[in-house]
């Protein structure tokens, strides 16, 4: 790379000619499908998981415990957002509305992420414990989902598979660290995973949309993906020298998330997400 | 013999060492990091690139603020990218640092301390998505005008380090300038927003270019030395010479009323910087001193259980 | 013989320097360096830092105090050798000038 080339000392940057790729993943794979309301509904699920949760990593960057690591959190929030807008822009297709009008229109009822996802950052052990739980179910449905009948999901799936196995390892990496490293990392790594376990369980839950649209090939029943996410966490663990939270503090929060109730903190975050849009409704930015 | 580049040599003899550094000054070579060099070449890029990394991780703020209430996904996501790209261009820049003997973690207490400097410019806060225009447009526009020429810098790790910023940044300006295209193109509201922000961020956009040249007291031993290759002035002229068009094209209104073109000087005519304002934030008394600061604090301690939990993990493995 | 400039010694997270290849059939090239407590982190911190624009295929880090230099101070007389062996260089070969496939 040599200054002279590349740099004209008279304030003229060249810009790289690369060839850019489909800002959509799947949108090549669509050729113009819309689709079904089922479906629609099928990946609103999946976007608003990875929405919530990219809104969330957002904050840290600026403040994360290194530089480095500003760094590495942008790029898994960057991952997720490029997941919620392929996701969204298919949904929207049902009924023609755009990713932005899905993430910035609707009201907290209508949005469809598990309770996981919006658990606030609390401190790092927390997001790390959240981003293992996140991580490694996702590892596991976007392998299944792959597979999918329906093309689009499974080129979403394809590409997001990649960029989540790589979130996976950034969240195993620091698990271990934090519990491996000072007394106080341990202490702290044990509440986090004890705060984020009793969201676990909602990530698994069939109910009939997925159980419809996985009889036709379509969606992954979430219940499948238990016994790999099982076999993950427990090898991170007993590398870790971690255990599974039990007895009084294994709660199992009720969950409701796919059907649109939610806890307290998704309110709060969408009222932030959404406040300058909704703002200027219908203005192009 | 060559006219020394340091010049504080002027009119006497120099050692060998001063020789050969001042031959490689002068025949435009690099300086590299285990070369001989005076000690004030070393502190004067001490100083300036650790002020650059510093300006670079205290500008992550202004915009950061905007991630979580950018107006689309798109923008979220150019958005986070950008303030990404920041921390990645402080790092290099504390790298570049680092190869003079001086260690991140005595950086970063320096700023912590407030005994370094940051530019002064992120001391503004951004009160409106517009904003997140201006910075791109002006203050990234004005940085870009300042680093290109450092590119060239004598000091080679320096050099280096902004030739992938320079590269890096060329979204940057872009962006900014089509955050402002779109709000000029979009309702009356938002063609308010936008000028409004650019009547902000005009000023101490071009008081990123440094005091008037009768006025900088280590510009001339930095140009003599090759650190610096335009003076703070010319600099800032050429910049105006491209924020004119661009200006009219986006459709606002450069906030000085006696900017003009002077045929006899092929130069713009403008006002006089009011530099008491300049002085203020440097002084510690800009919009939101305190709170970069504060920010930067709590981010470094709320982070070092976690920075000394992986270095224990990483001694227990070694042993 | 020296360490590579920047180690100090003295800090938490020790500064690893990076090696890029950009393509396949190219040789790793140096890109800068970095803060990570160990080798596994080191790889991945240069991972999301020097290869977000797709600039690498492979990456290797190396403990910026496990590199060796050679004496800047010496480099007149190291490097000396060299010079005046042009029997090195092709171009040296002035006499088979023109003839072909040489």
């Amino acid at each position: 790379m040599s200054d002279e080339h590349d740099i004209d000392p008279h304030g003229e940057v060249s810009v790289d000619r690369i060839r850019l790729a489909d800002e959509y993943a799947g949108e090549s794979a669509r050729h113009g499908a819309v689709a079904s309301t089922d479906v629609a509904e099928y990946a609103m699920r999946l976007g608003d998981d990875a929405l919530v949760l990219a809104q969330h990593l957002g904050d840290w960057i600026s403040r994360a415990p290194e530089l480095e690591e500003d760094v590495a959190l942008g790029n898994i929030a960057l991952d997720l957002i490029g997941h919620a807008r392929s996701l969204l822009h298919y949904a929207g297709t049902d009924t023609g509305r755009s990713e932005d009008d899905l993430a910035y229109f609707r009201d907290e009822p209508d949005f469809r992420n598990a309770w996981l996802f919006e658990q606030p950052n609390g401190d790092f052990a927390h997001t790390i414990a959240r981003g293992l739980v996140a991580s490694v179910y996702l590892v596991e449905l976007y392998a299944a989902l792959t597979e999918s009948t329906d093309l689009t999901l499974a080129a979403i799936a394809a590409k997001s598979a990649k960029e989540v196995d790589y979130h996976r390892d950034h969240a195993i990496q620091w698990t271990v660290r934090l519990a491996g490293g000072t007394e106080e990392s341990r202490r702290r790594m044990i509440v986090g995973i004890g705060d984020t376990w009793p969201y676990v369980e909602e990530l698994f839950r069939d109910d009939e949309l997925v159980e419809r649209l996985a009889a036709q090939g379509v969606a992954v029943l979430p219940s499948s993906l238990r016994a790999g996410f099982d076999a993950m966490i427990a090898d991170v663990f007993a590398e870790a020298k971690l255990e599974l939270p039990t007895g009084r503090h294994a709660y199992i929060a009720a969950g409701g998330g796919r059907q649109g109730k939610h806890t307290e903190h998704l309110g709060p975050l969408l009222a932030e997400m959404q406040v300058l849009a909704r703002a200027h409704p219908g203005a192009s930015w | 013999m060559t006219s020394p580049a340091d010049l504080s040599l002027v009119g006497r003899e120099f050692s060998p060492e001063e020789a050969q550094f001042n031959d490689l000054i002068a025949e435009d070579s690099r300086i590299e990091p285990r070369d001989w060099m005076p000690d004030a070449y070393r502190k004067t890029l001490i100083r300036q690139i650790s002020q650059h990394a510093h300006s670079e991780i205290i500008g992550m703020q202004p915009e950061s603020n905007w991630i979580s209430r950018a107006p689309s996904l798109k923008r979220k996501a150019i958005l986070i990218a950008k303030v990404q790209d920041e921390a990645g261009h402080g790092l290099y820049l504390y790298s570049a640092a680092q190869t003079l003997g001086i260690s991140r973690e005595e950086m970063t207490d320096q700023l912590l301390e407030g005994k370094a400097k940051y530019s002064s410019i992120f001391n503004y806060t951004t009160p409106t998505w517009a904003d997140m225009g201006s910075i791109g447009w002006l203050v990234d526009g004005a940085a870009i005008a300042n680093q290109v020429p450092l590119c060239r810098a004598s000091y080679g790790p320096y050099g280096r380090a902004m030739v992938r910023i320079c590269k890096e940044e060329s979204f940057h300006q872009r962006q900014g300038f089509e955050i402002l295209l779109e709000l000029m193109q979009g309702t009356e509201e938002q063609r308010r927003m936008a000028q409004e922000s650019v009547n902000r961020w005009y000023w101490p956009a071009l008081m990123m270019f440094g005091p008037p040249d009768d006025e900088s007291p280590n510009s001339t031993q930095s140009m003599a030395w090759k650190i610096k290759r335009f003076s703070n002035d010319e600099l800032r002229q050429r910049f105006v010479g491209m924020l004119v068009p661009q200006a009219e094209v986006l459709g606002v209104t450069l906030p000085d009323p006696n900017l003009k073109w002077n045929e006899e000087k092929q130069a713009y005519d403008m006002s006089e910087i009011d530099w008491d304002e300049f002085h203020e934030v440097i002084a510690g008394r800009g919009p939101a001193n305190a709170e970069r600061m504060r920010r930067r604090r709590e981010a470094h301690e709320n982070g070092a259980w976690v920075r000394e939990a992986a270095a224990a993990y990483a001694r227990k493995q070694a042993a | 013989m020296m360490s590579t400039p920047g180690e100090t010694g003295t800090e938490a997270w020790p500064l690893w320097e990076v090696f890029v290849r950009a393509n396949r059939g190219l040789s790793h090239v140096h890109v800068g360096s970095l803060h990570a407590p160990d080798a596994d982190m080191a790889v991945r911190n240069a991972r999301d830092l020097y290869t977000r624009r797709n600039e690498g295929v492979s990456i290797w880090v190396v403990p910026a105090d496990a590199i060796t230099t050679s004496d800047p101070d010496a480099k007149g007389a190291f490097f000396e050798s060299p010079a005046g062996k042009n029997y090195r260089h092709a171009v040296y070969y002035t006499k088979s000038e023109g003839v072909k496939h040489l």
